[in-house]
């Protein structure tokens, strides 16, 4: 099947709650969509995927959608990303691991527990991921503009 | 209100405000059922959500902006509300409610909260039976470090109750040394002795300052033996405790080393026990260093550090007693400046530790690379990117230093601290002795017995504070591999297992599923395959065929149904017992460092050189191996290096051959080879499966052409079975791949 282009390409959600996609012979497909970048470059580049997986369309940008099918796509998105960026650290319950943090993200406030010091992955000299427990994942852009004490307890494990 | 039935268990749980909203709409009579409290609200926020049930309906209690805003409750009747459905996604977990027509609700949630979701949807089960066809079942194998979820979507290995401590890890060590308490006492006892011996000399310091030395020099006569009978004590102590010393450090430096060989050993046949799974997730690196640079860490710290921590210890409190006993008062003076130095000791501790763990991930890191880029080196040198994994190694490098460095500034200042505290305190026993002598309140010869023991006291206080870092080291590293032993094998021995002896190789697969993760990969399989049968996987690239044969190995345990043997459950035999049944050759065939005979005798080392021979022949594999310098004693290098592709193949079908499996299975066995080669193997295959149970995958489906019964997979799921020529006619997914097939070699043939 030829790919959509992105003027064929009308996005609705139907009363399941799944988003489907009017193909252009009139059917409706259920659809499902993901970055192709998620942490490198989140902002562009969207795979709209049919039934078993099969590629409908990719989109270096979601600009030329028409404005109603592009909200939903990003709702989609936004729905299954989950990435807290770690504002500030309120807390670490001990200086060794497994330790229970009490941070503040973007997302509001949490506590997670991390198990262990691999968890804390470095990107560079300044920059993390902390993988809880369960596997959620989150960012700290940038240790040097944490607070004191949190850029404390973060610098503990770069 | 008053007469709705609050479990307390369930209102308890609720956040106060939306109990408070929640009373308000409850009619007389509902009973609360269960509930479920959300972490996250719809916009992924962390903030609760509520779901209840109740005898008569489903509510849904929003999070809530602010305080005083008046809540909507949702509220779906029970006919409405048909089932719950749970997904999960990145650590992301959503709820959804289901009514006929379409989704009620939704909710969302992290992995914390797992756990209550599933119950909430198990309560609902019990509550609505009929409602049931919609329930999905969460993961069966944990996403993170591959252990079996309990039926509540818990992990037993990533349990998030608090693990013991990495200061814990030294004390759990001692599991090891009890196997080897015998010589453990006997180090000890010699320990004692020899440390005895030593304390020794600086007491008769005293009495020969008092009566050899001082009267000498007042010029008053001596008994003519003294000075030789002092001397002489002397020299026997010295010798004395050399000979205990040695004997000492002998018995105790085996036995470190007998502890950290167990070590190694448990932890490598631990890690032999551990699945795929385990292995899918780990860098090998990493595992390499902490069995053996880890274990070598321990080992030092057992044999020197320990054990001088453990005499400066009894030292420490011998010299104390000594001291005390010659002068109580000056001894107390002498002993303040320990105060600060244990204060020290304490505040270093857990960093220099953290920081000796950090160095030691780094150090994994980097062996990690070389692990990575050494058995890829092909690849480095054919893309050319040498110089760029030569920054790579230089990156992790100045990273192990950086961090060794960050120990280093802690360490350098507590190490010149301490010598300084000592000072002090020799210092202040020259003042007070000057003093008190001064009064006639003290001998000379006692201030030197005091100095001396003093001077020793201090000397072994450095040495146990210095062994602060080792014994951190060390705990840090116990800690890495305990890491590895408290780890549960996922594919776990039953505990009253079924001898499977011989099987006839009858295999059934009922409603099997299996996920990677979260990723669901076999959606419910169902085949059945009679003993001696001849059966072919077919069907697109990631399918998931060599899940299903790993899955048939028990390399991997089923996430949902199972498969069973003559009848029999897999998970009921012992796994090697049931694996000496089967023969697999692998879509990657991998060989050992060794011969190639020993390479073919891999599952059967007693096998005899006329059957390697007979084997590697069936496999076609003898005309090659002879054309080696060495015939079958040629060695093949690291992962079969020296070896075409097709070559390590026919190795490995020998290898399969030779075990003379009922079950056989055959992984791409034929994939790389050219249509000659293959045709020869082919002959050979056909022999060999005479008579044995056989699954066997191909791309080229002209390899299956002697099987049974051919079984089409796409996406997890069987689409088709049915022989050759049935497919084939039936215009399906196989007849789809017949066709791409015979296009392509058509295309050759022309070209
Ligand atoms: N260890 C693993 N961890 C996670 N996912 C895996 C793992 N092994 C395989 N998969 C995934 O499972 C799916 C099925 O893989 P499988 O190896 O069974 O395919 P296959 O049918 O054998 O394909 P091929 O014909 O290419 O060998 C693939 O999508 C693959 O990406
Ligand atoms: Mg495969």
């Amino acid at each position: 099947m030829q790919p959509l282009s992105p003027e064929q390409i009308r996005v609705e959600r139907d009363s399941w709650g799944k988003l489907m996609c009017r193909l252009p012979d009139g059917q409706s497909v259920a659809i499902t969509a993901q970055h192709l970048f998620p942490i490198s470059d989140p902002a562009h580049w969207v795979s709209l995927r049919g039934p078993q997986g099969k590629e409908l369309a990719c989109l270096e940008s979601l600009q030329f959608l028409d404005p109603a099918s592009r909200a939903l796509v990003e709702q989609e998105l936004a729905s299954l990303e989950f990435f807290p960026v770690i504002e500030r650290v309120r807390s670490v319950s001990s200086l060794s691991e497994p330790c229970e943090w009490t941070v503040v993200t973007d997302r509001g406030e949490t506590r997670f527990v991390l198990k262990s010091e691999d968890d804390v992955r470095r990107l560079g000299p300044h920059q993390a991921v902390i993988v809880d427990a369960h596997g959620i994942r989150y960012l700290v852009p940038d240790a040097r503009k944490l607070d004191a004490r949190s850029r404390q307890y973060v610098e503990w494990y770069l | 209100m008053a007469d709705t039935d609050r479990n307390p268990e369930i209102w308890e749980n609720l956040p106060a405000e939306h109990r408070a909203a929640l009373e308000s709409r409850l009619e007389p009579g509902e009973k609360l059922f269960a509930a479920f409290v959300t972490d996250l609200d719809q916009r992924l926020r962390y903030r609760a959500e509520t779901v209840v049930l109740t005898n008569r309906r489903v509510l849904g209690i929003p999070s809530q902006n602010s305080p005083r805003e008046s809540m909507p409750i949702d509220s779906w009747e029970y006919p409405l509300a048909q089932a719950f459905r749970i997904g999960e996604h990145g650590g992301l977990g959503m709820l959804e409610l289901l009514g006929g027509e379409g989704r009620l609700g939704i909710w969302r949630f992290t992995g914390n909260r797992t756990h209550d979701a599933n119950r909430l949807v198990s309560r609902f089960r019990m509550l609505d039976p009929r409602g049931a066809g919609h329930v999905e079942t969460v993961l069966s194998v944990c996403p993170r470090c591959g252990g079996v979820l309990s039926p509540e979507g818990e992990c037993a290995g990533c349990a998030t109750a608090l693990q013991p401590p990495a200061s814990k890890s030294l004390i759990r060590l001692m599991r090891f040394a009890r196997h080897r308490a015998g010589s453990i006492l006997a180090g000890f006892i010699l320990l004692m002795a020899s440390i005895g011996a030593g304390l020794v000399p600086p007491y008769l310091v005293g009495p020969l300052t008092e009566e050899v030395l001082l009267p000498l020099k007042e010029g008053q006569s001596i008994p003519a033996g003294l000075p030789a009978t002092y001397l002489s004590l002397l020299l026997v102590t010295a010798l004395l405790a050399w000979l205990l010393g040695w004997a000492r450090n002998f018995v105790l430096g085996k036995v470190s080393e007998q502890i950290s060989a167990d070590l190694r050993n448990e932890s490598y046949s631990h890690l032999q026990k551990l699945s795929l799974e385990f292995f899918g997730g780990q860098r090998t690196g990493d595992l390499i260093s902490r069995i053996s640079s880890d274990t070598d860490r321990i080992c030092q710290f057992l044999s020197t550090d320990a054990l001088e921590f453990f005499a400066d210890a009894v030292m420490i409190a011998l010299t104390a007693v000594i001291l005390f006993s010659i002068n109580a008062w000056l001894a107390a003076v002498t002993l303040v400046p320990l105060l600060p130095v244990a204060w020290l000791v304490q505040k270093v501790r857990a960093r220099v530790r953290h920081g000796y763990a950090r160095g030691m991930t780094a150090w994994s890191d980097m062996v990690s690379v070389l692990a990575d880029t050494i058995p890829g080196i092909r690849v480095v040198k054919a893309f050319a990117q040498e110089q760029r994994e030569i920054e790579r190694f230089r990156r992790s490098n100045t990273h192990v230093l950086d961090l060794n460095n960050r120990v280093n500034r802690w360490w350098a200042f507590f190490r010149a601290t301490v010598p300084f505290f000592t000072e002090c305190g020799v210092l202040i026993v020259y003042g007070m002795g000057i003093w008190l002598v001064l009064h006639q309140e003290l001998k000379v010869g006692v201030i030197f017995q005091f100095l001396l023991y003093i001077g020793m006291f201090y000397v072994r206080f450095e040495s146990m504070s210095r062994i602060t870092a080792a014994a951190q080291r060390a705990a840090a590293s116990a800690h890495r591999i305990f890491d590895i032993l408290d780890r549960v094998p996922s594919v776990p021995e039953p505990v009253r297992p079924i001898q499977p002896g011989t099987v006839r190789g009858e295999i059934e697969l009922r409603d099997v599923r299996f996920r990677y993760g979260k990723r669901e990969v076999i959606h419910g399989i169902n085949l059945k395959v009679q003993p001696g049968e001849m059966v072919g996987l077919v069907g697109p690239s990631g399918a998931g065929k060599s899940t299903l044969v790993n899955l048939v190995c028990r390399f991997y345990d089923v996430g949902e149904g199972a498969i069973l043997v003559d009848g029999v459950d897999i998970r009921s035999f012992p796994v090697e017992a049931y694996r000496r049944n089967i023969g697999i050759v692998l879509q990657e065939p991998f060989l050992f460092f060794g011969t190639i005979a020993e390479n073919i005798a891999y599952g059967r080392p007693e096998a005899s050189h006329a059957e390697i021979v007979a084997a590697a022949r069936a496999a076609f594999a003898h005309d090659f191996i002879l054309r080696l310098p060495d015939g079958y004693d040629s060695l093949v290098g690291e992962r079969g290096q020296a070896l075409s592709g097709g070559e390590r193949q026919r190795i490995s079908i020998a290898r399969a051959l030779l075990t003379d499996p009922r079950i056989l299975i055959l992984d791409e066995a034929t994939s790389s080879v050219d249509t000659e080669t293959e045709r020869e193997i082919q002959a050979a295959l056909n022999t060999l499966v005479q008579g044995r149970t056989t699954l066997a995958i191909a791309h080229r489906l002209s390899t299956l052409r002697k099987a049974n019964r051919l079984v089409v997979i796409e996406s997890g799921k069987i689409v088709e079975t049915g022989t050759h020529e049935e497919l084939f006619h039936r215009d399906g997914t196989y007849a789809r791949l017949v066709h791409a097939q015979m296009e392509m070699s058509q295309q050759i043939g022309i070209g």
